[in-house]
């Protein structure tokens, strides 16, 4: 199994968010989570891949086996998580390339790698920046600074090619995207899909999955996964909103 | 008693001495220094530009003073060796404050006319020339940081360029304090650019035994019209160094000066600047990188005084403080009555890395001409969490993200320095710096 999440229960500020957390996720698996707003999509996502300011108050989860919630951000990452940020943060003076390059080769070197020659980094590099139409010259510039909202996402996603991890979180990926964009960023991410990878698609809307075929969708309501269901959930609480899922849930709770 | 006193009678017992070790012209103003000290004393912390650095406590100490010129020999070539090769520039030595001619600074080729060397000799030599620039900027009517220098200076550099003349290759002077005692040292630099006429010229501050020192340089920088200037002042010394340092600087019209002070390893540093724009058309490029650790403390001052129209002055001091190191930055901008068209803008902007560093920022603009451009801002605060964050996602550990945050942030300002070469060092030694490598002053194998 890709992820494992037993019973999580976390929160910021000593206030809890996350209320007991249910979720299975297998290699080569898409995974759509919708919920209204507030309801801890963006805190899941953050927990998981270790912001430190949340707080794990109870539960388990397990990232290809190993105890996931015993290792600090970067291991995460090194062991295959990636984010795509909802919010992609800029760096000033601190350049694609370099950037890049230290994050590969930090990853190298906690697989016990040599550092990548540099030729094969640019080749790489080019290769990756092909798939999401990136241009050379974001490269030089510094993370994220003076990319646009679609170029940011772009490159959130070029990021995740470089990095080839197996579970890949999208923080509500298509939040300011035209629909251009939109095709561009989800072209990616499914040329990116595999048997031994998974996704999970955070989002609000439909909109996204149009684009990105989920084999599960969960609703994610006050801190609880509230529904599981097919592909074919989504479309039904684009057309029907969230109310009647939450009412079916309260009544069962009764 | 007052530590001036102290200074004004070592002076009138050793006046002699002090003379016969220096040259006529150098003399002339020394009872004009005389009488500033008698009258001002040395700047305290109660006058509001030294409120953050006690200058007159580092006079108190009964310091020694090579007054009779005795030769302190360096062996130049043992003590120093530059860390980065690649920077080609033509070599001066400065052992505390004694030029020391050497083999790389008789092989330096330079333009007819131009003179680099010993401050005294050319005081002997050509004192016409001197006597014309020499103590003209150094302000006497304020305690007196110059008038403690100019009392008691007996040599230090000159650099003249002609009219016309371009000096292609950076000029690297190198200041090695080295002592068997604790000493103080007076050193005199003499900067003077002729009409149309273009140089560089590096200043390495370092420091070779572990003595006790305090280092007074007082350097005065006439850029006339058109000239070109690239100033760099580059402190690699250790914690038993305390500096004070003045900078005054003329420009004539439509020069162009950059300035550019890194404190790279220090002790106490006090560095002033003041500069005063006397041409139209003028351009100043004023920037300075502090990074402290330990108790170690920097204080820049900078005063920049548009007395004319069309002038641009344009300045970024960064500071990085570690552990309980404390800083203090002064700006001060004077836009003068009739300075029309002036456009100025002063950022300072610091990183506490600990709860127990300390900054303390100032910036000051004051105005009295309506039509210009001028803007100010300061910060202080710590690495952004959120981007440190995002890195760690991308799988870049906690303390290479740091590394590369504290990088970036000095990066700006090496950004603005002009000597490619020079920046390729200073991002090298910053990294160095940042990773403890760089314990004391890099060059000097005393240190290590």
């Amino acid at each position: 199994m890709m992820l494992n999440i037993e019973n999580l229960h976390a929160g910021i500020d000593g206030k809890e968010i996350l209320k007991g957390i249910n979720l299975q996720v297998n290699a080569g698996e898409v995974h759509a989570i919708m919920g209204p707003n507030g309801s801890g999509k963006s805190t899941m996502s953050n927990v998981l891949v270790g912001h430190p300011s949340y707080k794990v108050t109870e539960g388990r989860v397990t990232f290809k086996g190993k105890n996931l919630l015993d290792m600090p951000a970067e291991d995460r990452s090194h062991e295959g998580l990636f984010m795509s940020f909802q919010y992609p943060v800029e760096i000033p003076g601190v350049s694609m390339t370099n950037f890049m390059r230290t994050a590969i080769n930090e990853k190298r070197k906690y697989l016990g790698l040599p550092a990548m020659a540099p030729t094969d980094f640019l080749k790489l590099i080019k290769e990756k920046r092909d798939l999401v139409k990136l241009d050379a010259k974001f490269m030089n510039r510094s993370v994220n600074e003076g990319f646009s909202g679609g170029e940011k996402k772009r490159n959130e996603i070029f990021q995740m090619a470089m990095l080839e991890p197996s579970l890949s979180i999208l923080d509500e990926t298509d939040s300011g995207l035209d629909i251009d964009a939109l095709r561009i960023v989800a072209d990616g991410v499914n040329r990116l899909k595999s048997p031994e990878t998974s996704v999970i698609v955070i989002t609000h809307y439909q909109r996204l999955l149009d684009y990105i075929q989920p084999d599960v969708v969960h609703v994610l309501y006050q801190g609880r996964i509230i529904k599981t269901a097919g592909p074919e959930l989504a479309l039904e609480l684009e057309e029907r909103g969230y109310d009647w899922v939450i009412k079916e849930f309260e009544d069962s709770q009764r | 008693m007052n530590p001036a006193q102290n200074y004004i009678e070592l002076f009138q017992d050793n006046r002699a001495l002090v003379e016969r070790g220096s040259a006529g012209v150098m003399n002339s103003v020394r009872d004009a220094a005389l009488k500033c000290l008698e009258r001002y004393g040395l700047p305290h912390k109660g006058l509001e530009e030294y409120l953050h650095t006690d200058v007159s406590a580092w006079f108190e100490p009964d310091w020694g003073m090579n007054l009779a010129r005795l030769d302190m020999p360096v062996d130049l070539a043992q003590a120093f060796k530059c860390s980065v090769p690649n920077l080609s520039t033509q070599l001066y030595f400065l052992a505390n404050d004694t030029f020391a001619s050497s083999d790389t600074a008789s092989r330096n080729s330079l333009p007819d006319g131009v003179f680099a060397g010993s401050l005294r000799e050319a005081a002997i030599n050509h004192p016409e020339l001197v006597e014309k620039f020499y103590g003209r900027l150094a302000d006497m009517e304020k305690p007196g940081i110059a008038a403690v220098n100019t009392l008691f200076a007996q040599d230090g550099f000159l650099l003249y360029v002609p009219d016309g003349v371009v000096i292609e290759k950076p000029l690297q002077l190198i200041t090695l304090l080295s002592s068997k005692v604790d000493l103080m040292v007076n050193r005199r630099i003499l900067v003077v650019l002729g009409r149309e006429s273009q140089a560089k010229l590096l200043l390495c501050d370092h420091a070779l035994a572990a003595n006790q020192y305090l280092t007074i340089q007082v350097a005065e920088v006439f850029a006339g019209e058109g000239s070109m200037l690239e100033l760099y002042d580059l402190e690699e010394t250790h914690y038993a160094n305390r500096r004070i340092s003045e900078l005054y600087v003329n420009q004539e019209a439509d020069s162009n000066v950059e300035i550019d002070y890194v404190t790279l390893h220090n002790g106490q540093t006090r560095n002033t600047v003041l500069s005063t724009f006397s041409g139209r058309g003028s351009r100043l490029s004023l920037n300075g990188i502090a990074t402290i650790d330990k108790k170690q403390h920097v204080d820049n001052m900078t005063f920049v005084d548009h007395r004319v129209s069309d002038c641009t002055s344009n300045e970024l001091f960064n500071y990085v403080l570690d552990d309980s190191a404390s800083g203090a930055f002064a700006g001060k901008v004077l836009v003068r009555h009739g300075a029309q068209h002036t456009e100025s803008q002063q950022t300072n902007r610091n990183i506490c890395l600990t709860r127990e560093a300390r900054m303390f920022t100032q910036p000051q603009l004051e105005i009295y001409a309506d039509d210009v451009k001028c803007s100010h801002g300061a910060t202080v605060g710590q690495l952004d969490d959120k981007a440190m964050f995002y890195m760690r996602q991308r799988g870049i550990p906690e303390s290479e993200a740091r590394m590369m945050l504290m990088q970036a942030f000095v990066g700006e300002v090496i950004g603005r320095v002009s000597l490619e070469p020079l920046r390729d060092r200073l991002n090298r030694l910053i990294e160095k710096r940042f990773r403890g490598e760089l314990t004391q002053c890099e060059g000097c194998r005393a240190c290590r």
